[in-house]
């Protein structure tokens, strides 16, 4: 079981990994798209590495509901409590 | 009027070189691109044949972290080229400073034999050992055999048209025909052209051991890509890219571009006559460079270097023989061939670019490259081969062809004249 803080750090390595986006730029208040310029199918990307690191499953109609990467720790944290 | 056509640009990536210069440097020498697999994969599967020729710059080195993870290996060695061609052309892309060119009037036509086969194959490993939520969102666009044209269009701003060959071994050469098309209807002023392939997996090397197309010289890989030899045995597999920027002379001059040579010509004809095996009366062959000439406005005494196709297989390099006999007759005297495959091994889809990169430079800089391994030249292919250093080519006017073909019966000749 993570801490939101490690949620977030856990989820910031994976978004780097996809993007190229530095960790440090991936923070709570970020949005997905607005900010990060993050498209759908990396989106997808991010959710199914996610699902795996964290051990939960991600509905895809929830994936929509997830504009901020504070919106995606609080999924996570969640689905794991 | 028929538009005349220039080459402007070259890049490559190959076993014997990640750059235009280093692979012609090497070219020139002599260079070996085949080694033993260190994969343990090789071992795993028990593979029959355990060498192959990679590229000597990994495109993980060039290309970003994102980008690989998004381009098949393919579509990564082809980027990697065709940035270098584009660069080379002195092109920019749109949002560059100074961008000039009409989006709409660039074209890529960008070919591949087999495309994404490593995406495919991993992808069907994950699904079968994790299940269909871990297969990634991008391993359709990583897969297509369209891929590299699609992502090399989005790389330079392309909206002339991104099309793909896929003739096999034909492809590279191929690419070329199509991109002169482009050009010769209107379509476009500048194409990117090339070919690209990456298919050192398992599954490829295991398919095309058991058609008995390779060598199986382990013990020896870099003396196992011997065309012409009495004891060939078999073609090496290799991987790369080449890309060639194609333009109009007009757009090129206006730009006050660099010009390597003309793509004069190019001929593309088919067998019908078996999937895999070669005519061995070569009458398609034949026709592709009767029509490649034809197409160039050239005379047989013109043509001074072809760039052979010549794999190194036992049944293969015969017909090419047969066929260059039956059309330039008595004039082959006076034609230098290179068999750079030899060299680089045998790069499938991206052979023809990268052999058509070569024979551009052959004409520029007026020298041939070497074929290695030519120990005991069979008797029944009396060529002129260049062996040992470069050949001159003198300078006068002249033309060089680039021969390829392809499984499926697949005839592709692009010819090229000095400038």
């Amino acid at each position: 079981m993570a801490d939101k803080n490690e949620i977030l750090a856990g989820l910031a390595e994976i978004v780097n990994e996809e993007t190229g986006l530095e960790v440090e730029e991936v923070k709570s208040d970020k949005s997905f798209t607005e900010d990060l310029d993050i498209d759908s199918i990396s989106m997808m990307t991010i959710v199914v590495n996610a699902e795996e690191k964290f051990d939960v499953k991600i509905p895809d109609e929830e994936v929509k509901n997830l504009a901020t990467v504070g919106d995606a720790v609080d999924f996570i944290a969640n689905a794991q409590g | 009027m028929t538009r005349r056509l220039v080459i402007t640009g070259l890049g490559a990536t190959t076993p014997i070189g990640g750059d235009v210069d280093t692979l012609w440097t090497n070219a020139l020498a002599g260079t070996p691109g085949a080694k033993t697999l260190e994969h343990d994969w090789v071992e795993k599967y028990e593979l029959p044949v355990t060498f192959a020729a990679e590229v000597s710059v990994e495109p993980a080195e060039v290309l970003a972290r994102p980008e690989t993870r998004r381009m098949d290996r393919s579509t990564q060695l082809g980027m990697v080229a065709a940035r270098q061609a584009w660069d080379d052309a002195g092109l920019s892309r749109p949002g560059d400073e100074g961008y000039d060119l009409d989006p709409e009037r660039v074209a890529v036509s960008f070919a591949t034999g087999i495309g994404g086969v490593w995406t495919l194959l991993d992808s069907w490993d994950t699904l079968r050992e994790r299940g269909p939520r871990r297969v990634m969102p991008m391993t359709v666009p990583m897969l297509m055999p369209n891929g590299a044209a699609g992502a090399i269009s989005l790389d330079l701003g392309a909206q002339g048209g991104a099309r793909t060959a896929v003739s096999a071994c034909a492809s590279g050469v191929e690419a070329l025909d199509v991109a002169l098309e482009m050009l010769r209807k209107g379509d476009a002023d500048v194409v990117l052209a090339g070919g690209t392939e990456a298919a050192i997996h398992p599954l490829p090397m295991a398919a095309f051991s058991s058609l008995q197309a390779l060598s199986k010289r382990n013990e020896d890989p870099a003396a196992a890509s011997r065309p012409y030899d009495r004891d060939r045995d078999g073609f090496v597999m290799g991987e790369g890219a080449g890309a060639l920027v194609v333009e109009t002379e007009e757009h090129a001059k206006a730009r006050g571009a660099t010009i390597y040579a003309e793509l004069a010509g190019s001929g593309i004809t088919s067998d019908a006559h078996h999937i895999t095996a070669p005519d061995p009366e070569a009458l398609g062959a034949s026709r592709a460079l009767r029509r490649a000439l034809e197409s160039a406005g050239a005379e047989l005494g013109d043509v001074t270097h072809v760039n052979a196709h010549a794999t190194s297989t036992p049944v293969g390099d015969k017909p090419e023989y047969a066929a260059l006999r039956s059309v330039f007759g008595d004039h082959l005297e006076n034609v230098c061939i290179s068999a750079t495959k030899s060299q680089t091994g045998h790069l499938l889809g991206a052979a023809g670019a990268v052999e058509s990169v070569l024979t551009v430079k052959a004409l520029h800089e007026r020298r041939a490259p070497v074929t290695i391994n030519l120990d005991h030249q069979d008797p029944e292919m009396p060529l002129d081969v260049v062996t040992g250093s470069p050949r001159d080519l003198g300078d006068k006017q002249q033309v060089a062809l680039c021969n390829s073909f392809g499984f499926g019966g697949h005839n592709a000749v692009a010819a090229f004249r000095t400038y």
